[in-house]
């Protein structure tokens, strides 16, 4: 197990270095630099003052040099300086990682704690109206794009309350600090619970037809120990892949609901990174991303185990 | 039609209804006036910047030598009044400007203001300080500006190489405050210091500015408020539905669409709204150092086939005007009249006909109705510039011109307009002073940084010279009529319209005026204040 974790490490590494490249070179093959941008918003393009901040950025210098340069800058944990405001750039990243990590992890937790029981329902009556109306509302939560959804809460609130729960760094009321979270977060959640839904259903028929189901079932077990003890627990592992994977997919989706809900939290701060090319702010935002990336991979794989005492990670 | 007329007289009302509400009582001290904001402005320094998406949040932070009235809509040299100079006089020659300057007015870091931060504000402008800006978008305003003369503490005077009454103006603008000299150009991009009636709090990129109350304004009494919260919100759904549920005292200024401001009425009753032009006209740049478009008559068919009416219908249900290069009256102070517009190619009523002339300098070029000129129109991938583009397509079939819509990211537009990488462009023209100096010499004179198309007619610069000189309005105006006439007839860069846009705020807010005739001017906000 141990040599397992190990060599899995080794593999993080080598694929964050891969990553560290791709980003790096995509970054710079898009057309335009940060000195275009600001240029363009002057409306002008004058080719010395153009040269003079390429050369104090340090654009003109080779590609490899800049990327030699940044990641040794960030091995010693200097994550270099924004483009845009001229702070440093994990002060610019720091703050935000709380709020999206609040954001997300509300939103996994809703797409689990909704997704999983109205899956197990939905599985166990089968065939009914209850399995028909959980069915529709999953593929409901597949179809609606998260941002029409959140503009949709935004306008009922807005029109059944009178207020909107847009972020507010100083909640004046716990009902308000809960809303601004809670109400992005099932937002961007509702697509995930629907996915979870339908995996566990899934996954959950195909395990209540088991001869151990049958057998359990023969030895007097009640329903909800059938159910929830015996087959979830077997019926779990897709299901752990797929909030794995959602995890790893939910940035794309808070991008949308952190604009919506106006939340300045990491995802929209990486698209207007990336729409000024604040080189520091992205590389850096990506590589996070992709480190939250391998590390729910690899906790998943480890959650396998956990789960599923068959699975055993050796040599 | 029906709705338009409503709107507009539901917007006369409102103007009204602010002029009597607005100074009605007397302005009540404190509050914090809560905006939203349409984007991340790229930095805090005016300076560096050309949108107002940095003057209206930052123009509270400084002072200029003189400044338009915060509270008359129409920008004019009559209403130019001293700001950090308490007067100012024209020597005898017109060639120097002499400022008198406030004494006791201290920056906001309590050091004193005098005029070597004046003479250093202008030396950096004009590229003579050792110190440098990132970028100095309008040092060419200044090209006229031999240098700025200290005789002492208080007494700056600006030597111009010639007669330039307009320099006035553009010292006016919302774009000129003065600058510390201790400061940085660096650190006023992250921390501005100002001697306005708002100090710098914080800038959170993508998420707020904060500016306070200055306690030691030298204008005693105000501001009236006690800070101004400018919540950053670039999707336009979610700050519009948070206007309407209270969560902001009022708009971002100018930016709300005229269909919007239906919605916006309908939700918010109460809130007050008014619609104005902003000195923005959108053109067609045409890059006439190239095929087809080097022919002159393939350039007078295209704007002959235009029709105005038709885009300011379909985008602002009527609330736009047609002019030249310069904003149209009764708003704009220099435009052309209506009967002057309508002598000119492509502006006459009869739209049929002058696409028929069109269709005939087409065919005299070589074109017909079994060979279409295929282009493209490029142009910003963002909806103000989009929308306008596709109507343009569509017409341009009317002339046997088949175009393409090509899209350009912001960061690719300029650098692709410099490098003369397009036929046709649908751009976007904002002026920051109502004045022909700020919109010729930019635009069209030969080899300025922003006249993208390369127009060069030695004979008109002349022109801009003579009218640049000129004393006497009435005679300056005939001038500039008469040069903004030839623009068009020479296809300089066609005017499709002069739009209009929306501001609104809650009745409870007061003492807002919106300028009529530019984007940039009005933001100064020491005389706002709330009454609740």
């Amino acid at each position: 197990m141990l040599a397992y974790i190990v060599r899995r490490l080794f593999l993080m590494l080598v694929t964050l270095f891969g990553i560290s490249v791709i980003i790096f070179v995509l970054l710079r093959i898009v057309p335009g630099n940060i000195v275009d941008i600001l240029f363009a918003a002057a409306g002008y393009v004058d080719p010395a003052d153009k040269a003079n901040l390429e050369r104090e950025l340090g654009l003109d210098q080779p590609i490899v040099v800049q990327y030699l340069h940044w990641i040794g800058g960030l091995l010693r944990g200097d994550l270099g300086y924004s483009y845009v405001s001229e702070k440093p750039a994990l002060d610019e990243i720091l703050p935000r990682i709380p709020i999206t990590a609040r954001l997300a992890g509300l939103a996994l937790l809703f797409s689990a704690s909704i997704g999983i029981p109205l899956g197990v329902i939905s599985a166990v009556r089968q065939g009914t109206r209850l399995d028909y109306a959980l069915r529709v509302l999953s593929l409901s939560g597949l179809s609606l794009p998260s941002f029409w959804l959140g503009l949709l809460i935004l306008m009922a609130s807005v029109a059944l309350f009178g207020t909107m729960p847009i972020f507010n760094p100083e909640p004046k009321t716990w009902t308000e600090a809960i809303a601004i979270y809670c109400v992005p977060a099932m937002a961007v959640g509702f697509r995930s619970a629907a996915l979870t839904m339908r995996i566990t259903r899934s996954s959950m028929l195909e395990i209540l037809r088991q001869d151990f189901i049958r057998t359990a079932r023969a030895k007097g077990a009640s329903e909800a120990s059938v159910n929830f003890h015996h087959a979830l627990k077997n019926a779990i592992l897709p299901v752990i892949t797929v909030i794995g994977i959602e995890a790893a997919f939910l940035i794309g989706g808070l991008i949308v609901t952190e604009t919506v809900f106006n939340i300045p939290g990491v995802a929209r701060f990486l698209v207007e990174a990336i729409r000024w090319r604040d080189y520091p702010i992205v590389q850096n935002l990506v590589m996070m991303i992709a480190v939250v990336v391998v590390l729910a991979n690899f906790t998943v794989d480890m959650l396998y185990a956990v789960f599923d005492p068959r699975i055993r990670y050796t040599d | 039609m029906r709705s338009v007329q409503s709107l507009a007289a539901a917007a006369a009302l409102s103007w009204l209804a602010i002029s009597s509400i607005a100074f009605a009582g007397e302005p009540k001290q404190g509050g914090i006036l809560r905006m939203y904001h349409r984007d991340s402005p790229g930095s805090a320094s005016i300076h560096e910047g050309a949108t107002y998406s940095m003057n209206v949040p930052f123009m509270p932070v400084f002072n200029n030598l003189v400044i338009f009235k915060q509270d008359v809509a129409q920008n004019s040299m009559d209403s130019i009044v001293p700001d950090l100079a308490e007067s100012w006089a024209w020597s005898g020659d017109n060639k120097t400007l002499t400022f008198k300057l406030r004494q006791g007015v201290k920056w906001h870091d309590g050091k004193p203001f005098t005029s070597a931060d004046v003479k250093c504000t202008f030396d950096m402008l004009m590229g003579k300080s050792p110190q440098k800006f990132r970028q100095n978008p309008r040092k060419s305003l200044y090209d006229e500006v031999a240098d700025v003369t200290t005789a002492s503490d208080f007494e700056v005077a600006f030597n111009l190489k010639r007669p330039q009454p307009a320099l006035l103006a553009l010292l006016a603008s919302g774009y000129t405050p003065v600058y510390p000299c201790h400061v940085s150009p660096g650190d006023m991009r992250t921390h501005p210091v100002g001697t306005g009636p708002f100090r710098f709090v914080e800038f959170k990129a993508n998420e707020s500015i904060k500016l306070v109350r200055n306690p030691d304004y030298w204008k005693k009494g105000l501001p009236h408020l006690d800070g101004i919260d400018f919540t950053i919100i670039p999707n336009r759904s979610t700050a519009m539905l948070a206007f309407v549920a209270g969560q902001f005292d009022m708009t971002f200024p100018t930016e709300v669409s005229v269909p919007l401001l239906k919605d916006i009425k309908s939700q918010a009753p109460n809130a007050v709204c008014v619609v104005t032009p902003n000195n923005v006209n959108t053109n067609i740049i045409v890059n006439s150092s190239s095929p087809p478009f080097d022919s002159l008559d393939i350039r007078r068919a295209l704007a002959l086939a235009l029709d105005r009416k038709a885009f300011i219908q379909i985008l602002f249900e009527g609330h736009a005007d047609i002019g030249g290069t310069m904003q149209p009256p009764p708003e704009g102070f220099w435009g052309m009249r209506k009967d002057m517009l309508e002598t000119i190619p492509g502006y006459g009523p009869d739209v049929n006909a002058n696409r028929e002339k069109a269709r005939k300098l087409m065919q005299k070029a070589g074109y017909g109705p079994d060979k279409h000129l295929a282009v493209k129109v490029s142009t910003r991938n963002i909806p103000v510039y989009r929308d306008p583009a596709v109507i343009l397509i569509d017409q341009l079939k009317s002339i046997y011109i088949d175009a393409d819509l090509d899209v350009v990211e912001t960061a690719n537009w300029f650098p692709k307009i410099a490098r003369k990488d397009y036929a046709l462009g649908l751009n976007l023209t904002g002026n920051s002073v109502d004045d022909p100096d700020q919109s010729f010499y930019e635009n069209y004179s030969c080899g300025s940084e922003r006249n993208y198309t390369n127009y060069c007619n030695k004979a008109i610069e002349k022109l801009f010279d003579e009218q640049s000189q000129e004393t006497d309005i009435a005679k300056r105006k005939k001038l500039v009529w008469e040069i903004d006439k030839q623009l068009q007839e020479d296809v300089a860069r066609p005017i499709i319209f002069h739009a209009h846009t929306g501001t609104c705020w809650q009745p409870y807010v007061k003492g807002v005026t919106v300028m009529s005739n530019s984007s940039y001017n009005g933001y100064r906000y020491e005389d706002v204040w709330l009454d609740k």
